[in-house]
């Protein structure tokens, strides 16, 4: 392995990544692990772009830094805030849970370890969002329409489940 | 070709995703388990998107893929929170350990 610009970059890239999901973990109020997390989503957009993949990195930091985080931030202050009580049981949940994760951890690792693929010359940098929509408009074009009804169905779907019910009275 | 290998980011995938499941299952704060099952859906990103370099034969499909997984990621995001706004307005809670109605 030489110690390229791209490895540095990596580096940086996953101590980030890495760090914002252990202080998720770790924080105490519930909105310093939301933004903690903005550190992990910005970080595996550059990720991306190390991967020749622009389009999926403005994306994710459009919706996921973006879209997504705002709407946990506005559901944590729409819920109760401050009370950040851990529960006093499940000591022992915590630690077989943490043991389990542990496991898997170790079991994938085991299969990615040796993975070695000889590395092809791709074009995927070249014009990056241009394969990308002709990709979608023509092998992905049912897909894409799906993702569409699925889109509308679950807007339509979240305006119904969280609008208020203050008519009860007149439904029964 | 490149100075870093496939198997790096697919630690950092596997990382990531580890973290996401300890939070989603120890977690009390529903927001916190749903921010989570982010993470895990990110981590998958990760390894559709290294695949679509570094793969046997590579091609934009991962690329493609993982846009789909981030639309439907952003579509379970905005249905869960808003399943959670329906249940604080009837039970007043927003910990997870407490939403056992179908329990009893």
């Amino acid at each position: 392995m030489t110690f390229s610009g791209e490895f540095f970059a990596f580096m940086a890239l996953a101590l980030v990544a890495i760090i914002g999901g252990v202080l998720l973990l770790n924080l105490n109020k519930v909105v310093h692990m939301v933004v903690a997390l903005i550190f992990t989503f910005v970080s595996i957009a550059g990720i991306y772009i190390l991967l020749s993949a622009e389009f999926v990195a403005a994306v994710q930091v459009l919706i996921y830094s973006g879209a997504i985080t705002i709407i946990m931030l506005f559901g944590i202050m729409l819920t109760k805030p401050y009370d950040e009580s851990e529960a006093t049981t499940g000591k022992w949940r915590k630690i077989l849970v943490f043991l389990g994760v542990l496991g898997f951890a170790f079991a994938v690792y085991l299969g990615i370890y040796h993975l070695d693929i000889q590395q092809v010359p791709t074009t995927l940098h070249e014009d990056n969002t241009l394969q990308i929509g002709k990709a979608l408009y023509s092998k992905y074009i049912i897909p894409f329409e799906f993702v569409s009804v699925l889109l509308l169905v679950a807007l339509i779907g979240a305006i119904i489940l969280a609008k208020r019910e203050d008519k009860e009275g007149d439904k029964e | 070709m490149s100075s870093v290998p496939a198997s790096a980011f697919l630690a950092l995938a596997l990382i990531l995703f580890c973290i996401g499941l300890y939070g989603a299952l120890t977690k009390r704060n529903t927001v916190i388990v749903l921010i989570s099952i982010e993470l895990m859906l990110n981590a998958v990103n990760i390894n559709l998107v290294t695949f679509s370099k570094y793969g046997v034969s590579p091609s934009i499909n991962g690329q493609v893929f993982a846009l789909f997984a981030m639309a439907v990621a952003a579509a379970e995001a905005a249905v869960g929170l808003a399943i959670l706004m329906a249940l604080y307005r009837n039970k007043k809670t927003v910990h997870i350990d407490e939403m056992n109605e179908m329990k009893h």
